[in-house]
């Protein structure tokens, strides 16, 4: 018998990544680490930036891709356009 | 063992509160009014552990599902509309493999709107994964009752017990109902597989992937076919303790296995074609009844056994698939489509929203199978 239940913890196994079509990928060179792609990521899988260090004490975000699932809403607010969504290829 | 005169909802909702669910939800409707209601008032004098009267029957199906999650065993009641307002509900339990046990008071659906007896709502819900019996009298109806609980916790499976709206739930029999003694001898405590524990977290009704998906609904078809042989199996068992069967369990086999012209139905209007049958065979005609008792899982092999070397078949049904072949005909030619002699098979679609269904009405039907033509009709 299946039985369609699940322990917790279950969203970590889950890599939704695979649902990805379009990756985010960031240009380090333009990256001012604001941190707005961090604030706005819904899943939350981009981290990094440190808003309560010092603007050059900062670091640059990183993106788990492991569960972003290529929405694209944090290049669509980077204020410096900094991150491009490139087709996953497969 | 003491027959007492008594409605068929009475007696049913006594057979239920004596199988000692924990959670009784229903919402009233007619023609199964008067199980919630009996329900309602065993709970009121302390018999039944809970009853929730619910805003609607979603509600009623939904409260069950929860229930039966956190590892009560548990009953609802309805009819037509009602069924029809639970549907996704329904969907949810068996999915889920929960042994919730329904009882239906059958009806028809709207529109046009109307109380009476035929059998769409159940038959409408029979693709949900839920085991289905149907019964001809109080009697089985009663009987069906601490079997469906035995069903349904043994497969992990919900079961509807379903019989005639006012034919039967508002019909005055005398009715064996077996007592709170009898049942504890015959059904054990529910112990669920898994269940909702704070101890043990886990949840319930997960997602599944399109990789996974299908595997889930696969698994429940296999163990649906299987839950046949449960069926029977649980059928026997009450047989042998109260001395009560229907048929072999599957079916019921009256007077068909010498006969020549067979009529296969299910419910109550069985009674008529029995006594149309009896009034024939004191004419010398060969004629019986294969009555369904297992519409879900369909007993195919048991049907074809039943059914095997006739010459003319007839399927009176009270349901319809609207632009196709009814539903119970479409099975029984199913189960008899590898036979080696070919038998010629009617259809006759009757009875619907409580169109009278009388003895004379039979002796007709089994006077268009005599003359041994194909028949496709509503009737």
């Amino acid at each position: 018998m299946m039985l369609p239940i699940a322990k917790p913890g279950t969203s970590k196994e889950n890599k939704t990544g695979s649902w990805r079509s379009f990756r985010p990928e960031t240009d380090k060179s333009k990256c001012i680490k604001c941190g707005m792609c961090e604030l706005f990521c819904p899943e939350p899988c981009i981290t990094g930036v440190e808003q309560s260090k010092k603007p050059e004490e900062k670091t640059f975000p990183k993106t788990d891709y492991d569960y972003c699932k290529g929405c694209g809403v944090c290049a669509n607010v980077c204020p410096v356009k900094c991150i491009k969504m490139v087709p996953e290829e497969k | 063992m003491v027959k007492k005169t008594v409605e068929g909802s009475f007696a049913v909702a006594e057979a239920v509160k004596n199988c000692e669910p924990d959670v009784a939800a229903c919402y009233p409707i007619t023609p199964s009014t008067h199980v919630a209601e009996e329900l309602a008032s065993f709970y009121a004098n302390g018999e039944i552990k809970e009853y929730i009267a619910t805003e609607s029957e979603l509600s009623s199906m939904s409260a069950c599902i929860g229930a039966s999650a956190a590892g009560s065993r548990t009953v609802t009641v309805t009819s037509s509309q009602g069924m029809a307002l639970m549907h996704e509900a329904v969907f949810n339990a068996a999915g889920n493999r929960l042994p919730i046990v329904m009882i239906v008071g059958n009806r028809s659906l709207s529109a046009p709107l109307n109380i009476w007896n035929d059998w769409q709502d159940s038959i409408t819900e029979r693709d949900s994964g839920w085991i289905q019996i149907y019964c001809e009298n109080g009697q089985e109806a009663t009987d069906a009752v601490p079997q469906a609980y035995k069903i349904a916790e043994a497969v992990s499976l919900p079961v509807m017990v379903c019989f005639d709206g006012f034919y039967i739930t508002h019909a005055v029999e005398p009715i064996d109902v077996p007592t709170l003694e009898e049942v504890r001898k015959f059904l054990p405590l529910f112990k669920p597989a898994v269940k909702l524990d704070p101890k043990n977290p886990i949840s319930m009704g997960e997602y599944a992937f399109p990789s996974h998906y299908q595997l889930f609904r696969e698994d429940l078809h296999k163990d649906m076919l299987a839950a046949v042989g449960k069926v029977k199996e649980i059928h026997d068992d009450y047989a042998k303790m109260f001395g009560r069967s229907c048929g072999n369990g599957l079916l019921e086999e009256y007077r068909s296995q010498d006969a020549d012209i067979v009529l296969v139905s299910i419910g109550s209007v069985c009674g008529n074609a029995k006594e149309a049958i009896d009034q024939l065979r004191e004419k010398g005609e060969k004629v019986g009844l294969v009555k369904l008792r297992l519409v879900r899982p369909f007993p195919y092999a048991a049907v074809a056994k039943a059914l095997a070397g006739k010459k003319v078949i007839g399927v009176f049904e009270k349901a319809y698939s609207l632009g196709a072949v009814p539903p119970v005909y479409g099975e029984v030619l199913a189960a008899v489509a590898d036979a080696k002699a070919k038998p010629v098979i009617s259809s006759f679609t009757g009875g619907l929203g409580g169109k009278d269904v009388t003895v004379g009405n039979m002796l007709e039907l089994f006077g268009k199978l005599k003359q041994g033509k194909k028949l496709v009709e509503w009737v």
